[in-house]
């Protein structure tokens, strides 16, 4: 089994007619992906690549019965497209923007929490998520990941994501889902979220975490590790040499004070009784071993 | 975008929130100028972004010309913890009667904002909130919902402010938020916020940060933006749109993706080198941005090698290699070059790099033999 998608999941891309929507929701669609149509106003009626383009996300799950959506729209209009998704009653939302601006999401993460509690938010600011063989949403590369199985992959990065992704498969290891969540101060779903899907999901047997600078989400993963997790974890997090108040790319990453360093990640991690890797490619070597010894 | 105290003052005056009247000088005379139209006793402050600008002797009060001329020669120029003083803000002198601290900020793990208030003001707050961390009182305020002038009460009231602060404290806080929502930042820190012996209370220094996310709204944040002091390299990766922040080290990071820019600094350091920088070159590894990314680490004469280190996704390896190869054309390097390249279709590109081969420009397929390679090239001790 998959987390939050499958090949059923049935995807609408707000900001298909758009360059980068286009580009990805061809490709998804080309993956396999269940595209079933756009979503960009005043362009109802137009098609691109015979995907059918709506006004609306009302309009487009009322004709398709979409339950996901793609967004892939500037920052201005992010916040606004992820609402627009939930009011229409879509369940799964993955939002690839980068830069919006972080009051607008803390806005929108407590406007879904408090009006649409059924919708999750993945994103914004991440690559999304590829169920290999099944369904993928976003920007990550299918070619390098591997359908069956048995490891699971959350990461707030990206580049790191694919590496840990492209490690595994060339070792011949699979991945029943590999979910990116970004790099925002704000993400709509957290390590937790994605350590608890894989823990009740019974085709995924281990996990692989990978965490960056800033924040306590690490730190909170840990926790849930120690207390929740009965499945073996390997983690690996970046910016050990980071200084600290200095934004490290993502908007997230960035150590404030004493608080959020890679150092104290690691340690919290390794204390959950996760195994902790000094780089990526250890990582899959960890998951390697892991593995073989399920 | 952290703004340096006199900007923040400007940005709180926005909002309506009571600030000293005061004017920036960059000059001694300026300084006196500015002194004698805020009238005497003023206080001559540094202006720097870095704390402990008091200790530093950064920071003096002068009752008259002579005093200010003194002062802000000694100042000006002055080193405060690597930052050196190139402005000063001058404003008039407070009387004190009490030191408070109010801020705002985004509380990540509880994904609300965060109001806090102390009567413990015009100290390290992270020191109070260690020592005595029942002297901070605490609000978290969904975004959804803002903050009412209720709720403000509640929070001077928890922090236990004198009652003659306390209608001034509420209208403060009500307009700190203001500022700290529509203002989009990401800190908004009044510290100390002040009440003076006739019973006004304001704002005696503010911080702020701004979300550089939220520029395309904020047109009036032009004005902040060129007195920002850059160090020079990250100056032209700013001006050649790259993400960029200077180290200290020798060996020049060029990586694809933040996690892997970050990364790669790891394993350099991890193997015993030391990253000069790190270099975020988004997700594509076109020529142009290629040349950009080299053209910003050759400025920087601590590197003596630098280390290229792309995972190829949607983008293919041998584009990425065919890249690197004309971004090579185009700029001179002083120094060698050692790439990692891996993912989709690495082979290719590591084929394509191979016709380029030399001792100045080698591939290697793993992160960490990269990084030992250019540690030693760089003349660095590997481990």
């Amino acid at each position: 089994m998959s987390v939050f998608v499958d090949e059923n999941t049935k995807v609408i891309v707000q900001g298909l007619t758009g360059g980068q929507g286009r580009f990805h929701g061809l490709r998804n669609r080309d993956y396999g992906t269940k595209i079933v149509a756009g979503v960009t106003p005043g362009k109802g009626g137009q098609d691109v690549d015979g995907i059918p383009v709506y006004d609306s996300v009302a309009d487009a799950v009322a004709a398709t019965g979409a339950d996901a959506s793609f967004i892939s729209v500037p920052p201005k209009g992010a916040p606004a497209a992820i609402l627009e998704a939930a009011a229409a009653g879509i369940s799964f939302v993955v939002c690839i923007t980068e830069g919006i601006p972080a009051q607008d999401e803390a806005r929108v993460y407590n406007e879904l929490r408090r009006q649409y509690p059924e919708t999750r938010l993945l994103g914004p600011n991440c690559p999304g998520i590829i169920s290999p063989g099944k369904c993928n949403i976003g920007i990550t590369s299918g070619d390098i990941a591997m359908p069956g199985g048995p490891v699971g992959i959350v990461s707030r990065s990206g580049t790191l994501t694919y590496q840990a992704l492209y490690d595994l498969t060339q070792k011949g290891v699979g991945q029943t889902t590999c979910v990116g969540i970004g790099g925002d101060p704000v993400p709509g779903t957290n390590f937790i979220d994605c350590l608890a899907a894989f823990e009740s999901d019974p085709e995924t047997k281990a996990v692989i975490l990978i965490g960056e600078i800033g924040g306590s989400e690490e730190e909170k993963a840990a926790d849930f590790i120690a207390k929740e997790m009965s499945k073996p974890v390997v983690a690996y997090i970046a910016g050990v040499t980071a200084p600290p108040g200095r934004k490290m790319g993502h908007a997230g990453a960035i150590i404030s004070g004493s608080k959020g360093t890679a150092k104290a990640k690691m340690e919290a991690l390794e204390g959950a009784g996760a195994r902790v890797a000094l780089n990526p490619t250890q990582a899959a070597e960890m998951m390697v071993e892991v593995v073989a010894g399920l | 975008m952290d703004l340096f105290e006199y900007q923040g003052k400007q940005y709180f005056s926005r909002f309506g929130i009571p600030v000293s009247p005061g004017g920036v000088a960059d000059t001694v005379d300026e300084a006196v100028a500015t002194a004698e139209k805020v009238g005497y006793p003023v206080v001559v402050k540094a202006q720097v972004q870095v704390g402990g600008r008091g200790k530093a002797g950064g920071i003096k009060l002068a009752d008259s010309a002579d005093e200010v001329r003194t002062h802000a020669g000694n100042i000006l120029g002055m080193d405060i913890r690597g930052h050196v003083v190139k402005r000063l803000w001058i404003e008039h002198a407070s009387d004190i009667a009490k030191e408070y601290y109010a801020s705002f900020t985004l509380d990540r793990a509880a994904k609300l904002h965060l109001g806090m208030v102390s009567a413990k003001g015009g100290v390290d707050i992270e020191q109070v909130a260690e020592e005595d961390p029942g002297a901070i009182a605490r609000l978290h305020i969904d975004p959804t919902q803002g903050l009412d002038e209720a709720a403000a009460r509640g929070l001077v009231e928890e922090a236990n402010l004198d009652p003659e602060a306390a209608d001034g404290a509420v209208d403060i806080l009500v307009k700190l938020y203001r500022c700290f929502v529509e203002g989009d930042a990401d800190l908004v820190e009044i510290n100390p916020l002040i009440l003076t012996p006739d019973g006004r209370v304001h704002a005696l220094d503010a911080k702020v940060t701004l979300d550089d996310n939220a520029a395309f709204r904020h047109p009036e944040w032009d004005e902040f933006r060129g007195l920002e002091v850059l160090d020079p390299r990250e100056a032209l990766a700013r001006q050649k749109g790259l993400q960029y922040v200077g180290l200290d080290g020798f060996v020049g990071i060029i990586a694809n993706g933040a996690g892997l820019a970050m990364s790669t600094c790891d394993v350099v350091e991890q193997v015993g080198g030391k990253p000069a920088n790190f270099l975020d070159i988004g997700g594509g590894a076109s020529a142009e941005v290629m040349a950009n990314a080299l053209e910003v680490i050759n400025t920087d004469e601590k590197v003596k090698a630098i280390f290229i280190n792309i995972f190829g996704g949607i983008t293919r390896g041998e584009e990425v290699a065919n890249g690197i190869v004309a971004a090579l054309g185009r700029v001179e390097i002083r120094s060698p070059i050692v790439i990692r390249l891996d993912g989709t279709n690495a082979d290719e590109g590591r084929k394509i790099l191979a016709e380029h081969e030399s001792d100045r420009l080698m591939s290697l397929p793993t992160m960490i033999d990269a990084a030992r390679r250019a540690t030693e090239l760089a003349g660095g001790k590997t481990r």
